[in-house]
């Protein structure tokens, strides 16, 4: 007996509910905006520079206790946040103290740094530094700077990649699934207040990466369908290509989640948030290329006709797969 | 129909044959390493293996491939910093030194221009200020004359000084084509003095790495923290030159006022110095890898005018005697004085190559870090932390690798059972192919791996659905398999050029963790598209040829 996700032949009609799942879409685009408008994000020192401090002991964190002890050293905005894993054994307690960037210099002065320890030293003696990191903020600018061009280099090569395999109007709807994932993944690190740095912008691009996979595995079945059903309305088509690939859609995004999940448990602290950015951006991923890359299709509506003119390569879904058996 | 050329077969087998060998050290980490270790240690001292570092090449024989995956800072502890060298002080320096050299040669004419002072002035820039208008031109024509041709690689380029009149004053200031050449000469010397000093400490595989015009990046595993590696750089060399009072071996005792000092390249050689130095590298302003009259290569330097004068009274009393150069208490040279050296610059000359020379140049050079580092970015990561993600990335790993295959064998039934082979092959092909090409593996690299995990079963999960399809349509289980690869074909095409070409602009934009991360996705896609394409499918066929099942069930 074979483990089935979908059942053979689903006839869902993906479509039905438009206002419901779009709308849904949208208003979680929406309230990702104002979150972010109103939070703002955790940024890590990486986007704003500053130190952290990663400590290490046995004794409770009281972080008045700790604030208190490093006030005296006038260092500006501090924070200390508990960090918590499965992973440690009982009795360990682990911290992150940030320290804003100081006036007039690029990176924490050793000094300061070793004035912050002994000052948490006199609080818990077990207390060691497993890690201590410090950007300065011309750095800081220059990365925020090259997130931001990552981030929008890989849209615009997406949107022109598939402009050129399908028709504008598949570019307009992978665009919008990948503008609406990237959204709602800043949205949820705004609301939980998670530390947005440089890895979460690498898992930002990987999402785009995942869920344009996922687009485009549906985008290349619709337009086959399209060539074999001319006569079909578009949402017909749609629902038909969809519930085709239901059943690799989610076998795959099960395999991935199920990794990703036991990594999210398993993995350590020190990768949680980029793996966390990851587990939502596949499930928001998936979802999207079904309710926003297609709807955005229907909306739009597609050339029907793509035998004659249009498209220089020939009948679609061809291209890589000549009659000599590609590849192998 | 399911045909595939002998060759083709024997090709993808030996592609992934040798995917696997590259990848085969990675298993026994810590052996490779320790070998890796003692072999590079003798190759540098160039003599015979002590018995402990025998041993420790022992432990890994020399026909099979050593290249390890390298670890990155996050995975095995230690210290990173990028700095900025303030390359502007350079000029502030040299225009300041500029100054007693002007005013002495405006002062022999002092007739014809007048009295003149030096103005105030932002650093990089000299100002003269001349009460007497009608020196100008006199004046002007004299410190034009003291520009000298800048030569770059490109040959000669203009004049290093550009001088003109505003109002009253002479403004000099360092043209363009001197800037550029001398930032190039700092950024080569603080490079040096970096590798020099790390060296010294002798740590494993640290980067020293030029990073855009004017940063220097630094990682060295294994030392303690980033200000340990801090004061390690900022240390200044010492640079003396003293004379020599007899050569002897190790052991030697020097008399009063004498200091013994081992040679660099032995230590079983000690010069006998006397104590005090006749002039120190803060005296000196160049050393320039050169040739000497008989096309020999050799180092060029020059003095300041205090050094110079020591120099020359020295060299003149001395000739035929050796002389001492010591840096960091080590003799990195002594030649012999060959004739008496009057303008403060000379020639050493010896058995040295070119890249001898440019080296001892760059030292010479390198007596103190020519400008000030700003550091921008600074991390310091303890090694039990690394260990910790190690160890924490090798159970997610295996666990998810695990998971991943019963939930195939549960869904395609033997067809999950080659899917999974394919996998564990993909990742064997993954390490490989991160071994060749010495890359480094880190915390979001690891992440990336076990990403691949779950990504690599989709262009599989894409065949045998559609086989799947096929089988309801097609005529027979061959057909179906053919048009079931055929089909999926151009989707695994386009789902996988999409991310690789997203793996394309991490790798471009991106620094640090993103690159890492980048660098395994990207190799990831590739060995994924490779197995699914070529090596599941020759196993499906291999397996029907076999078997030549009437039914099929996927």
């Amino acid at each position: 007996m074979r483990l089935r996700l979908v059942r053979e032949n689903t006839s869902f009609d993906f479509f039905r509910f438009w206002r419901v799942t779009f709308g849904a879409s949208a208003l979680a685009v929406v309230a990702s905006i104002v979150i972010f408008a109103v939070q703002g994000l955790n940024f890590g020192i990486d986007f704003r520079g500053g130190t952290t401090i990663r400590t290490d002991g046995a004794a409770e964190i009281d972080i008045a206790a700790w604030r208190a002890a490093i006030a005296p050293l006038g260092l500006g905005d501090v924070s200390i946040t508990e960090v918590f894993d499965p992973g440690f054994e009982a009795g360990r307690h682990v911290a992150m103290v940030r320290v804003q960037a100081q006036e007039g210099a690029e990176a924490t002065s050793p000094e300061l740094i070793a004035a912050i320890e002994t000052a948490l030293r006199t609080i818990d003696p077990t207390l060691t530094f497993p890690a201590v990191e410090s950007v300065g903020p011309k750095v800081s600018g220059e990365l925020v700077t090259s997130a931001l061009m990552a981030v929008g280099l890989s849209l615009l090569g997406v949107m022109a990649y598939i402009w050129v395999r399908f028709e504008w109007q598949f570019a307009v709807g992978a665009v919008v699934a990948l503008i609406h994932d990237v959204v709602l993944t800043i949205g949820i690190f705004s609301l939980f207040q998670i530390r947005f740095d440089l890895a979460i912008i690498a898992a930002l691009l990987t999402i785009i990466g995942y869920s344009i996979n996922d687009t485009v595995v549906v985008f290349d079945r619709v337009r086959e369908n399209l060539i074999r059903f001319k006569q079909r309305a578009l949402t017909e088509v749609l629902n038909l290509s969809i519930n085709d690939t239901m059943s690799r859609t989610l076998m795959t995004s099960g395999t991935t989640l199920l990794a990703l999940v036991i990594l999210l448990v398993l993995g350590g602290d020190v990768i949680r948030g980029f793996v966390f950015a990851m587990t939502w951006g596949i499930v928001v991923g998936t979802y999207s290329s079904v309710f926003v890359a297609s709807q955005i299709l229907v909306f739009l509506g597609v050339k029907r006709d793509w035998t004659k003119g249009g498209t220089a390569e020939g009948p679609s879904g061809t291209r890589f797969a000549g009659k000599d058996g590609t590849g192998a | 129909m399911l045909q595939i050329a002998t060759w083709k077969r024997v090709l993808i087998w030996a592609v992934c044959a040798a995917g696997l060998w590259a990848a085969m050290p990675n298993l026994f980490y810590s052996r490779v390493e320790v070998h890796n270790d003692a072999a590079a240690a003798v190759a540098a001292r160039g003599g015979d293996p002590t018995p402990a570092e025998a041993e420790a090449i022992a432990r890994w024989p020399d026909l099979l491939p050593g290249t390890l995956v390298n670890l990155g800072l996050d995975l095995r502890g230690g210290a990173h910093l990028l700095a900025e060298v303030q390359l502007a002080d350079v000029y502030a320096g040299r225009m300041d030194a500029l100054w007693p050299e002007v005013r002495d040669a405006l002062r022999a004419e002092r007739a014809a221009i007048g009295s003149f002072n030096e103005g105030p002035s932002e650093p990089g820039t000299l100002r003269i200020a001349l009460s007497n208008p009608e020196g100008m031109a006199r004046a002007l024509e004299i410190v034009q004359g003291m520009a000298r041709p800048v030569v770059s690689l490109l040959g000669p380029s203009g004049n290093d000084l550009e001088v003109r009149a505003e109002g009253s004053e002479i403004i000099v200031t360092f043209s363009e084509a001197e800037q550029a050449a001398t930032d190039e000469r700092t950024m080569r010397q603080s490079l040096e003095i970096i590798r020099l000093r790390i060296d010294k400490v002798g740590t494993r595989e640290p980067t020293i790495m030029r990073q855009g015009a004017n940063r220097i990046l630094i990682q060295v595993p294994g030392i303690g923290s980033a200000a340990e590696l801090k004061a390690l750089i900022g240390t200044t060399a010492r640079l003396t030159f003293h004379p020599v009072v007899r050569t002897g071996v190790a052991g030697d005792a020097p008399g009063p006022r004498q200091i013994a000092v081992p040679a660099s390249e032995s230590a079983e050689i000690v010069y006998i110095l006397e104590e005090m130095p006749v002039v120190t590298g803060n005296e000196l302003t160049k050393a320039l890898p050169a040739f000497d009259q008989n096309n020999r290569p050799a180092v060029e330097f020059r003095f300041n005018p205090t050094g110079a004068r020591k120099f020359g009274d020295y060299t003149a009393a001395n000739i035929g005697q050796p002389f001492a150069i010591v840096l960091d208490d080590e003799v990195i040279s002594a030649p012999v004085i060959q004739s008496h050296i009057p303008g403060g610059s000379g020639i050493i000359t010896g058995n040295f190559t070119v890249d001898g020379t440019t080296q001892l140049a760059a030292q010479l050079s390198a007596g103190a870090l020519p400008a000030r580092m700003e550091f921008l970015e600074e991390r310091t990561i303890g090694p039990e932390l690394g260990q910790d993600s190690i160890d924490a990335g090798r159970i997610a790993a295996v666990v998810s690798m695990l998971a991943v295959l019963v939930f195939m064998v549960a869904s395609y039934g033997w067809f999950g059972v080659i899917a999974n082979a394919a996998l564990m092959l993909n990742i064997g092909l993954l390490f490989g192919m991160l071994s060749a090409i010495g890359a480094t593996l880190t915390l979001p690299g690891i992440a990336g791996i076990v990403l691949t995990i779950g990504m690599a079963v989709d262009a599989n999960v894409l065949v045998f659905e559609r086989i799947r399809e096929e089988l309801k349509t097609a005529r027979g289980p061959a057909r179906a398999i053919e048009l079931g690869y055929e089909k999926a074909l151009s989707s695994i095409i386009d789902a996988n050029l999409t991310t690789f070409l997203i793996a394309v602009i991490l790798f471009a934009v991106g620094s640090g963790p993103v690159r890492g991360f980048s660098v395994t996705l990207g190799l990831g896609i590739f060995t994924s598209v490779f197995t699914a394409v070529f090596v599941t499918r020759l196993m499906v066929v291999t397996w029907f040829e076999w078997r030549r099942p009437k039914t099929l069930t996927v």
